[in-house]
Parts: C-alpha cells; structure tokens; sequence
C-alpha cells in the first residue's frame, strides 16, 4: 500500500506544476488593465505607473513567475487589488462558505440516492425503479440555475405562511450573527492556527454547533437547505443511477447465490454482501461529483447570493483581480486533484488488486 | 448523429478482413436501439425539436426579436395568455407570455431551438475532432508525446469545466461562438482519453500487424484502419456530450459570457430575467424547461446508444 501511495503522490506532482503554470498565464492574458480595474477608469498614468510598479506587474513575466512560485511556496498567495487585503485573508472568510455549501449538497445526494439506487437494483424494473430512474433521467439534465430559481420560487413565494416557507437568499436572518471562535473561546492565536480557526469559524453551522447555538444552528440550516438542494441534485442523480447499475452488476455474481444458498437473510446478502463489492464505482462517483460541485457553485452561490468561492472567483475575473483570480483557481484546482488522489487511494485501499497490479 | 452516417459508408472499408460480416455490428446497434424504450422516448423528443429548429419561422407567432410596444396593447412580463383556455379574447394571446423587453417569449424559445442544437454539435464537434486527434497520436505514437499530450490533458481535467469555461470566455471575450469554443476547448480531454484508450487496445490487434508488415505507412493505419474501429464510444460520448455541452452552454449565456442581447437563446433569456423570477416566474420557468428537454433528449438517446453498441451486454 504505501509503495502505491508514494507512487500516486509522485504522479500527482507534475499536473499540480501544470496547474501553477496555467493559473499564472490564465491570470496574466485577461484582457484589460488590471490598474484601472482596481484603482477606477480615472486613474492617472502617473498613479497607474506606480501600482503596475508596485505590484510588481512591470517585471518580465519569466521574472514574475519565479517571484511568484517562491511566494506560493511560503504559502503567499498574494494581495487582492480590489479588496486591498492578502488573498489567503479572503479565502479564509470565503472558502467555508463554498465547503459548507459542497459538503451539505453531497450529504443530502448521498443520503437519498444511495437507498434509492438499492431499491432500484433490488427491485429492477418495478415501479420504483422505473420512477427513480426516470427522475434521476431528468436530475442530470436540469440546469443548476433553473433549479435553484424555481426552489426559491416555490419555497419563498409559493409556500409563504407556511411551516415549510425556506430562505431564499443569505446565509442568517439579518440581525442573527455568530461570535468567531477565537472571541467565543479568548483565544490568542496568529498565522497558521489562526486561520485554521478562522476557517472553521466561518462555517456557520459548524461555529454555531460548536458554541451551542441552537436557535442560529437552524437559521443556519435552514439557509442551506434550498442551495444544497440545488447544487446536489444532479450528483444525486447520477449517483443514484450508478449505485442501481454497479450493484445489478454484483447482484447477478456467483457468490451472491451462494450467500442466498447459505440462507442469509435478504438485508444481509444485498448489503453486506452486495454492497461491498458494488461500492468501488459509486466511492468514485461520489468524489468525482465533489470536484465538479465547485463548478456548480459559481451558479448556486450566485442565486442564493452566497460569498463563496465560486461567486468571488467570477466576480474577480469580471474586475481583472489578477491576484485572487490566480489564488482562488489554484485552489480550486489543488482542491479538485486532492479529492481524486483520495478517491484513487480509497479505490486501492478497497480493492487489494489496484495496489497490487 | 452525424457520426452514425459517416461510419455507414466508413465501415465496409474497414471490415474488408475475411471474419466478419460488414456491418453487421451497426445493423444490430441500431435494430437493439430502436427497441430500447428510453432512447426512443429521446429519439422522438430530438425530432421534434429538430422539426421546431427547421420550421421555426412558421411556428412562431411573433418575430422573436421584436419589441411590441405600440404593435399590440400588452405590457411588459405579462403572463401567459391562451384564448383557449379561458383568456379573455380582447387580450392579445401569448401562449408563454410576454418578456421584459415586450417580446413573445414563446416565438423566442422556438427559435431558441435553433441556437441549442448549433451550439450542441459545433462545441462537441470542434472537441471530437481537436480530442481525437490528440488522443490518436497519444496512444499510437506512446512515449513521450503520449507523455506530454496526456499530462496536457490531465492539468485541462484538473480544473472544473465551467469553471475553465468561465475563464476561456473571459480571455476571448464574451459571445456565442467565443462560449463554443471555451465548451469544445474543456471538453477536448475527454474525447483524447477515449480515442486514445480505443487506440491502444486496437493498435495491438493482428490486422494492425499484418498492415505493418505489408509496409502501410502510419498515418494510413492509424487513420483508415484504426480510427475506424475506435468510434463507437467516440459517438456515445459524443452524444451524452451535446447534453453536457448545451447545459454548460446555457450557464454560460446566464451569466452574461454566452450569446448577447438580444439573441433568442434559452440560458440568456433565462440570466435577463432571474431577478424577476418572484413577480414573473413564467419567464425563467419556460426556457429552463426547453433546455431541460432538449438536454433529456440527448442524455436518453446518449445511453440508449451506449446499451445499443456495447457487444457484451447479454439481451
């Protein structure tokens, strides 16, 4: 296994200098002038001349590419020209709210496919199965953007009065906030703890879960409920399908009949028996929807007005903010080849023949 | 689509090998397909809006671009109003209303039709043909273009597509065909993995060898001989890529980075009226669900495809 794990982390270096490379250039042929972006079209040449400088934009881009790595090496990501603060500051504040936001989505499309996609298997061609496959059909070919407007549709206007009304838009009620943890716990912190403890502050749930909140916790939830729904349908969807054909797969094998041969209970061959061997393709759906849910959430995070990092990234792109721009993708990115690292390492801890081959 | 008749007539060269009986593989593929409920289903919704897309002019009621103000007495968003059921007959019937710029919205989602399907097989043509020339010379030459092209294609995946598809059209500049060539250019990596797979397994085949050793030069095996049999999951793919490609599409154009005002396409129309959504819900309701059809329709007609052509699945 660790043989398979060094090999894997090795594999894993070359698209991650690909992906240093790319989100440099990416930044660097924006059109426009990233001055005037971030100073306001008024800006004098002289003042102009003097952030280029400033910034470091007037050195030769080889030049500015080794300046760059070596800062990203010591974990500077620069500072933003439109927020006039270190990037690393607002990833800090704007990336829980995108992993609350994934992490919630996933949960709920794991949740509900999963059994569905047993049921479907187990029962194949029944009602439920059709009806579950029919709507995991039209899951997968909703656009995010619809979905998310017409649940907010539904659940603010239409359901308005009622018990089930939902937030459309926000992350609290205004007026409701919650104490960072480090205020809540007097701690004194700097650097990296820090943000650490940030970080984990700015999950509302997660900070009001921690600081006994109750009533915010549900405000929170309740938040969420509506764009986690809409970010994780599709990958419901497609899990859902995956789970009803990897485990009809399984379910048709020899030792399946054995198991029945035996006389195990029903629960016991589909479950235990089934479902450890059909789990290795739906480990992998699962992660592989995780990273294309950060693609989603430029949409989501933008209709249910969420700072995230989806919303925060296309907004800078659309301000010319170089820095974040550069910061948030790498993350992005890094984030998105870590979860197939983990996905590939969980394969290989499932599977003895993967590590071994 | 395309792809199935230009392999008609591609096929027969191919299988000139004594074995197997031309097309005869193609025969099956398309009788299992006809038989299969869900791809039908896709097949009859692809048809109708192909047959919208083509007759458009004569089904729309109003011009799509034009504004009504003064033409007719109606006001802006105005809900949908049908004659036969129940709209009052002194009020200008629209059969999904009227947008915020006093258009039928209805005449501009038939004609909308037309923008998705060009969108859908420009984007994914342009990545099948860039993907399969990559992943051809990849996994027919190996070492180390096979090296450098596939890390390429790795660093590409690494990203998220709308996210990639985000920052394309931002360097390109906003517009249709600049949001076509962002949806081809990331999802280029997957058609290069598939060919490239499919041309590895096929390159160790005997009738490869034996056009080595009779001497065929490269480009000619590679291109006549072994491209040929790599198809079919090239058009699955393919496809199930329309759907992806006409989604991305249309969250592009949301986001004001596709097609421009006032072009009739789904995903715009959808973006210009999102904050309306609480007074004038028909306006974001409608396209939404044209694209959603449309889309449904591929993905079907996508899987069905890929039961349809895949030998090992017992029936």
């Amino acid at each position: 296994m660790l043989s398979y794990v060094i090999r894997r982390l090795l594999m894993a270096i070359p698209v991650l200098l690909g992906i240093v490379f790319v989100t440099f250039t990416l930044a660097r042929v924006l059109p426009g002038d990233p001055c005037r972006a971030a100073l306001g079209e008024r800006a004098t040449a002289v003042v102009c001349e003097a952030f280029i400088k400033r910034v470091g934009l007037d050195k030769p881009i080889p030049v500015q590419f080794y300046i760059y790595t070596g800062e990203l090496l010591r974990g500077d990501l620069g500072e933003s020209f439109r927020f006039g603060r270190p990037a690393t500051v607002i990833l800090v504040e704007r990336l829980p709210v995108t992993v609350e936001l994934a992490v919630s989505a996933m949960i709920f499309a794991t949740i509900v496919s999963i059994p569905l996609g047993i049921i479907s298997a187990y029962r194949h061609n029944s009602a439920v199965d059709v009806a579950t496959m029919l709507g995991a059909n039209i899951g997968v070919s909703m656009p995010v953007f619809w979905l998310g407007l017409m649940l907010a549709y539904a659940f603010a206007v239409l359901l308005k009065d009622t018990p089930l009304w939902l937030p459309p838009s926000g992350r609290l009620t205004s007026g409701m906030t919650l104490p960072p943890l480090t205020e809540a716990w007097n701690l004194e912190l700097q650097g990296l703890p820090l943000g650490i403890v940030t970080f984990i502050s700015n999950m509302n749930t997660v900070n009001a879960l921690l600081t006994g909140n109750w009533a915010t916790l549900w405000d929170a939830i309740k938040h969420l409920i509506l764009p986690a729904t809409a970010l994780g349908t599709i990958p419901l969807a497609i899990i859902a399908r995956m789970t009803r054909s990897s485990l009809l797969d399984v379910l048709g094998l020899d030792y399946i009949r054995t198991a029945r041969a035996k006389g195990l209970r029903e629960w016991a061959v589909v479950l235990r028996h089934g479902m450890r061997n059909a789990m290795l393709p739906i480990v992998t759906i699962i992660g592989l929807s995780l990273g294309e849910l950060l693609g989603g959430a430029v949409l989501t995070e933008t209709i249910f007005g969420l700072s995230g990092v989806g919303r925060t990234l296309f907004e800078s792109i659309t301000a010319r903010d170089y820095t974040i721009v550069q910061a948030f993708t790498l993350v992005i990115a890094v984030g998105y080849v870590l979860i197939n690292l983990i996905v590939d390492l969980s394969y290989a801890y499932l599977d003895p023949r993967i590590r071994l081959s | 689509m395309h792809g199935v008749g230009q392999t008609a007539d591609a096929v027969p060269a191919v299988l000139r090998l004594p074995e197997s009986a031309p097309s005869s593989l193609w025969r099956d593929a398309m009788r299992h397909l006809f038989r299969k409920r869900s791809a039908n289903v896709g097949m009859v919704i692809l048809g109708m809006l192909l047959l919208v897309a083509i007759f458009a002019p004569l089904i729309a009621t109003h011009d799509p671009t034009m504004v009504l103000i003064g033409v007719e007495n109606v006001k802006k968003r105005t809900p949908p109003c049908i004659h036969a059921l129940g709209c009052p007959a002194d009020q200008p019937e629209h059969y999904l209303g009227v947008d915020g710029n006093v258009r039928d919205l209805f005449s501009r989602i038939v004609y909308g039709s037309r923008l998705s399907l060009f969108i859908g097989f420009f984007a994914v043509g342009f990545a099948i043909i860039i993907g399969t020339f990559l992943g051809a010379v990849a996994g027919y030459l190996g070492g180390w273009p096979d090296n450098i092209i596939m890390r390429v294609m790795d660093v590409l995946m690494a990203f998220p597509a709308l996210l990639l598809a985000i920052a394309i059209v931002t360097v390109l500049g906003p517009g249709l065909i600049n949001a076509l060539l962002a949806i081809g250019i990331v999802s280029i990596p997957s058609y290069a993995r598939v060919v490239r797979a499919s041309v590895l397994s096929i390159k160790e085949q005997d009738f490869v060898t034996a056009d080595l050793a009779l001497g065929v030069p490269s480009s000619r095996i590679l291109f006549h001989r072994i491209l040929p049999n790599a198809l079919t999951p090239l058009i699955v793919r393919g496809t199930l890529g329309i759907a992806t490609a006409i989604l991305d599409a249309a969250a592009l154009s949301f986001l004001g980075l596709g097609a421009q005002p006032p072009t009739p396409e789904w995903g715009s129309m959808l973006g210009a009226e999102r904050n309306q959504v609480f007074t004038a819900p028909h306006l974001v309701f409608f396209p939404g669900v044209a694209i959603m059809l449309t889309v449904l329709g591929f993905n079907l007609l996508g899987d069905g495809m890929r039961d349809a052509l895949d030998p090992r699945l017992n029936r």
